[in-house]
């Protein structure tokens, strides 16, 4: 109870922090619209030339696109991480936050959150529907209840790596630059795996488990059976790779010495 | 001129303590070039050729674009708006030289060490995993070097613009972002211009992002003729001249109505 209302305080004091700088919100949620249409204007070019990607046709691609968009909205609002090591680890920062009454990787995410990311969940809905209309996709009773169940898993797979990586910072200070790699190599995910060499389909699904933000889940929605075993493993992935990397984590905050001041 | 010079070796140097980050730069490249290469093998699927460049041809574009992009590419625009933002730019009025035209020597020199340590050795690693067509012959390559200065030219004027809006916007972080999106994508990076429906093309042929990647680009590659290698260089000294002109209207008005912000 505790930790919810520690959550909506944070937010709430954020909103304000962000409506005091109105331009600067509107710049960032139109910089990140502009984002991901370039994406879009890439397979829609793409798609001027070529009819199928593997057997996957244009509003195939374009759903698993839109699809990809919300699980990684809410992984970019809330596990906005990704310089973790230099913010907290190498200026010391992290010293306060165990000072904290609450766990030391969610003061993290309350003090780190950038909820206009959150807006890519409407970019996401609106691509998915304007897809799913072209390709005649109906809907069950029982799939807005998977599609949320599936979104949560590709947010955890997300966050669940990249805390892994946030916690690599407790046993190495070293400036590294995996970070912004991550953000290519989780680009993968949003292509049909079929398309990759063997050893990349394997690391998309087992390793590095991407491929559970985009393609895997989407498959489902557009009724391609022979991919469904790994749809229905989404949330278990994301749940098993967010628990493995919160234990990671406690790891690490033990062995935090603290530095800088 | 001497202290230009100063500035670029200084920030060479600079790099060269840094030397980790490039190690796993040129790995993110790579890595980054595999999945287009990926990618671009399913669009070709059976076609032997996609608006006159064979898939051979296509990954050497990718790998070109992306290994010209280490030197061309620079932060300056973010370290400009950063000074303001901190006031450290009054300081650096009153020193004795030119502010912009030491940024830009900052970056150079960030090029000229990515070019040596990062594009070069990233470029023989890439070829040896991924099929590429090198253009064989001097000329090509003079021809390539001339324009992928003028890259860096025309890159960096625009980086110097964002960097100045700092001045009347106070904080362009989201500014910034955009233009880095839109250089991504109108410059050819991620796509060869003439892949582009003709409409678009005509509307970017207006725009001077083109001549940051896929100029150098097509040169390498030899998808252009010689006369339009040349022809395209030519638009690119034009686009570095007009560019002159709004950033010096922009320069003066920002000095007249400056505000320090702390420092």
């Amino acid at each position: 109870m505790f930790y919810v209302r520690m959550f909506f305080q944070y937010v709430a004091q954020y909103m304000k922090i962000r409506l005091q700088y109105r331009a600067d919100l509107v710049v960032e949620i139109l910089s990140d619209l502009l984002f991901q249409a370039v994406n879009l204007v890439f397979i829609l070019v793409v798609f001027g030339h070529t009819q199928l990607l593997s057997g996957w046709t244009r509003d195939e691609i374009i759903f698993i696109y839109g699809f990809f968009l919300i699980p990684f909205a809410l992984f970019s609002s809330f596990f906005n991480i990704w310089d973790f090591n230099d913010r907290y680890v190498v200026k010391g920062e992290f010293d306060r936050i165990l000072t904290r009454p609450i766990h030391s990787l969610f003061q993290i995410i309350l003090e780190r959150m950038e909820l206009e990311s959150l807006f890519g969940v409407i970019t996401g809905l609106s691509v998915m529907f304007y897809a799913g209309g072209r390709l005649d996709i109906t809907f069950e009773w029982y799939e807005p209840v998977l599609f949320i169940l599936f979104v949560i898993g590709g947010a955890l797979v997300y966050a669940g790596i990249f805390i892994a990586l946030a916690s690599i910072g407790f046993w190495s200070d070293a400036k590294t630059s995996i970070m912004p790699m991550m953000y290519n190599i989780g680009n993968y995910g949003r292509y049909p795996v079929d398309i990759y060499n063997k050893v990349i389909r394997f690391v998309l699904t087992w390793i590095l488990p991407f491929a559970f933000v985009g393609v895997y889940p989407s498959a489902f929605f557009l009724e391609k059976t022979e991919w469904y075993p790994y749809s229905f493993l989404t949330p278990f992935v994301g749940i098993g790779f967010f628990i493995f990397s919160i234990v990671l984590w406690n790891e690490g905050v033990k062995r935090y010495r603290g530095a800088g001041n | 001129m001497a202290k230009y010079i100063e500035m670029i070796r200084i920030r060479f140097l600079m790099m060269l303590a840094y030397r980790t980050n490039y190690y796993s730069g040129i790995l993110i490249y790579s890595i980054n070039i595999g999945a287009y290469y990926f990618l671009w093998q399913a669009i070709y699927g059976e076609k032997q050729d996609i608006e006159g460049l064979s898939i051979i041809q296509m990954t050497t574009y990718v790998a070109v674009s992306w290994m010209a992009r280490a030197f061309y590419f620079n932060n300056i625009d973010r370290e400009i708006a950063q000074e303001i933002k901190e006031g450290k730019v009054a300081v650096e009025f009153i020193r004795p030289y030119n502010y912009l035209g030491m940024k830009t020597m900052q970056g150079l020199g960030e090029g000229v060490f990515r070019l040596l340590f990062f594009s070069f050795p990233g470029m023989i690693i890439v070829s040896l995993i991924f099929p590429l067509q090198f253009g064989t012959g001097l000329d090509t390559l003079g021809l390539f070097a001339i324009s992928i200065l003028f890259s860096f030219i025309i890159n960096t004027q625009i980086n110097l613009l964002t960097g100045i809006t700092t001045f009347f916007l106070f904080n362009n972080d989201g500014l910034i972002r955009a233009k880095r999106v839109v250089i991504d994508l109108f410059s050819g990076l991620l796509l060869p211009i003439h892949f582009f429906p003709l409409w678009a093309q005509n509307v970017m042929g207006y725009l001077p992002f083109q001549s940051i990647s896929y100029v150098p680009s097509m040169i390498f590659t030899n998808g252009f003729t010689t006369s339009e290698s040349f022809n395209a260089i030519l638009m690119q000294g034009v686009w570095s001249l007009i560019l002159l002109i709004p950033i010096k209207i922009l320069w003066v008005m920002a000095k007249k109505q400056m505000i320090i912000q702390g420092g």
